[in-house]
């Protein structure tokens, strides 16, 4: 593919490019509508909207969690189609965290971070047990390895999360609503590790309701909602200067009180 | 001026509710129903104990005299029956001058059975452990390589309940995980292939499968070529089981949330990685109860191959006294003799369910 080669050649190319994508759920819920979207390496982007807008479909299509019908989805020069390997490709590049944080509870956390590396990266248990406790160290819970997961708090969990996902040592971070679940006092130890993390450099998209992460490390906010991008700016413009009413709308709801 | 939080230091409760007396209070005496309740079992219990005792074993004849046991019926039991009879319970119409090899063969099977129930042996070096000591099993009963053949349809009793359950279980397990995974595929063919096997299956009773692999089966096959009976039993059990057993892991598997699955692609890994890893470990760990109710049942199952003419444990008995006028009236006793031996392991079966449900369990403990 020609349009994937120049892409690589040159310096300011697109690490994710959605192009006219659509997703449908069964034949009627049409959950991705016309999706365009370009993301450059080293970007940070929050994704915000009412529940039911399609944003955490949007960015499981990235990792292929979901697949979509229509258009096209280019991640690192690799397009997603059934090809599994082009699938497995993506994955070993791509991170993900989850709302629920889905840590494996029968594991302990240091075996829920060596777990990739060791089956699919091919590493030895050695040199994969020392990449786990430096992502450890990096989100400060370097000494809760042995224990298992339930054994952690909600806030504790969540940073467990963010580091089996860098084990792979990604080029891109996806983050679903993080820190929805947590209980209020913890969402600060979840954000700051993912500010930090933002500031390391790493391609970043998130979808959050937290305003103040998006305004403080955010490149760009994207506002979906009925399946569509309404509006994408800066977070300045987007929070001091909203285009459309859409937007307006949902920020006075958000922000209102 | 600011309030000052001032934590109350925890104490013990004031009345004792962990422990054995506390327990007895609560459950055995904790209103006047169950005071009663309690009362009248006891008292039922000691009523009824002392017949017994007197007829298991103060009245009991344990010589192997019939005519003796015979004085003694309707007082006392006749275990003579038992110390008379019971090498041809044990092993059947195994040769009575070969009944080392079965014992020997049992003796090392069961041996690697509870070896294998010990996680530090959980490692891969036992598949082939396995494989060596079936290989010895199957040579000390059969024969050859210096030992004279017994051919199969004279192997019976004990052995040849182990042997079946032993092996139906451990072909069935594997296969019921497959099936299970099957019937939860993306793949229409493999899907339906599995939801077709487990129906059938289950839609028949044990006593037909066992019926159709030793007398309908060799119709079918071109003539001259014979496949053992105890091996068509043996498949028969194991597809039987495996269909049972299929849904109990289904049942496992469904329990398992979606995130699981999710977190493990996200984290690159395959189909059978993500099943192997994750879900199955899981997925196993919910059903111990359930697979070992029916490995329990397996072994009791055994016991129905006596209809196509394999004489286990359960037919070895039958064969013991039927034939005999002098011990036939003692059937009873031999029963409860046959029970003692199903009992011992499948209390067995059930205590190691427990013990490694609570292993597999540690990492839900807070």
């Amino acid at each position: 593919m020609s349009h994937q080669a120049s892409h690589s050649h040159h310096g300011n190319h697109h690490i994710i490019a959605f192009d006219k994508v659509n997703k449908w759920y069964g034949n009627n819920f049409h959950v991705l509508r016309d999706i365009n979207l370009q993301v450059k390496k080293g970007e940070r982007i929050v994704i915000c909207g009412p529940s039911g807008s399609g944003k955490s479909t949007l960015i499981r299509c990235i990792n292929r969690l979901e697949e979509h019908q229509e258009g096209h989805i280019v991640v690192d020069g690799t397009e997603l189609t059934d090809d599994v390997r082009a699938i497995e490709k993506v994955r070993k590049e791509v991170g993900m965290v989850f709302q629920q944080f889905n840590l494996f509870p029968h594991l302990t956390v240091l075996e829920n971070l060596t777990l990739s590396p060791m089956w699919v990266g091919r590493l030895p248990k050695k040199e994969a047990e020392e990449r786990a406790m430096t992502q450890l160290k990096r989100v400060r819970i370097a000494e809760q390895a042995q224990k298992f997961p339930l054994q952690l708090s909600g806030g504790q969990q969540q940073r467990v999360a963010i580091a089996r996902a860098l084990c792979l040592t990604p080029k891109i971070m996806l983050f679903d609503e993080p820190t929805s679940a947590l209980d209020p006092e913890m969402i600060k130890e979840v954000l700051d590790v993912m500010i930090e993390l933002a500031k390391g450099g790493i391609t970043m998209l998130c979808v959050t309701h937290e305003m103040g992460f998006a305004k403080a490390v955010a490149d760009r906010v994207i506002f979906m909602d009925q399946g569509q991008i309404v509006e994408e700016n800066s977070p300045h413009e987007f929070f001091n200067n909203p285009k459309s009413d859409r937007t307006k709308d949902f920020l006075s709801k958000i922000l209102g009180h | 001026m600011s309030a000052v939080f001032e934590p109350i230091a925890a104490r013990p409760a004031p009345v004792k509710t962990e422990g054995f007396l506390p327990w007895v209070r609560r459950n055995l005496f904790g209103n006047w129903r169950s005071t009663l309740t309690t009362v009248a079992l006891v008292a039922l219990f000691v009523y009824w104990l002392p017949g017994l005792a007197d007829w298991a074993l103060f009245s009991a004849v344990f010589r192997t005299d019939a005519d003796v046991c015979q004085a003694a019926r309707g007082s006392g039991a006749c275990w003579g029956v038992v110390a008379e009879k019971y090498r041809l319970i044990i092993f059947g119409r195994y040769p009575y001058e070969e009944q080392w090899r079965p014992e020997v063969a049992t003796l090392v099977l069961v041996g690697l059975l509870v070896a294998s129930c010990i996680r530090t042996f959980w490692k891969p070096w036992l598949a082939a452990v396995w494989v060596v000591v079936l290989a010895v099993f199957f040579w000390l009963m059969y024969g050859g390589l210096g030992l004279s053949v017994v051919q199969t349809d004279r192997w019976g009793g004990l052995p040849l309940t182990i042997m079946l359950a032993t092996l139906s279980i451990v072909l069935a397990f594997p296969l019921s995980v497959l099936v299970a995974l099957g019937r939860r595929s993306d793949m229409p063919a493999i899907r339906t292939f599995c939801v077709i096997y487990v129906e059938l299956i289950r839609g028949v009773p044990l006593i037909s499968v066992l019926f159709m692999a030793s007398f309908m089966f060799p119709l079918f096959m071109p003539p001259g070529l014979t496949i053992d009976v105890l091996i068509r039993v043996l498949v028969g059990i194991t597809l039987f089981a495996a269909a049972y057993m299929a849904e109990i892991v289904r049942g496992g598997l469904q329990a398992i949330p979606k995130g699981q699955v999710e977190a493990a692609q996200s984290l690159g890994l395959s189909y059978w990685q993500t099943q192997r890893k994750i879900v199955l470990p899981q997925a196993l760990a919910m059903v111990v109860p359930g697979i070992m109710n029916n490995f329990i049942s397996i072994f009791k199952d055994t016991s129905l191959v006596t209809i196509v003419s394999l004489y286990e444990l359960t037919g070895a008995l039958g064969l013991a006294l039927n034939s005999d006028a002098n011990w036939r009236p003692f059937k009873i006793e031999g029963y409860l003799f046959i029970t003692a031996i199903y009992f011992v392991f499948c209390f067995a079966m059930s205590r190691y369910s427990l013990w490694i449900e609570k292993r597999l369990n540690v990492s839900k403990s807070r």
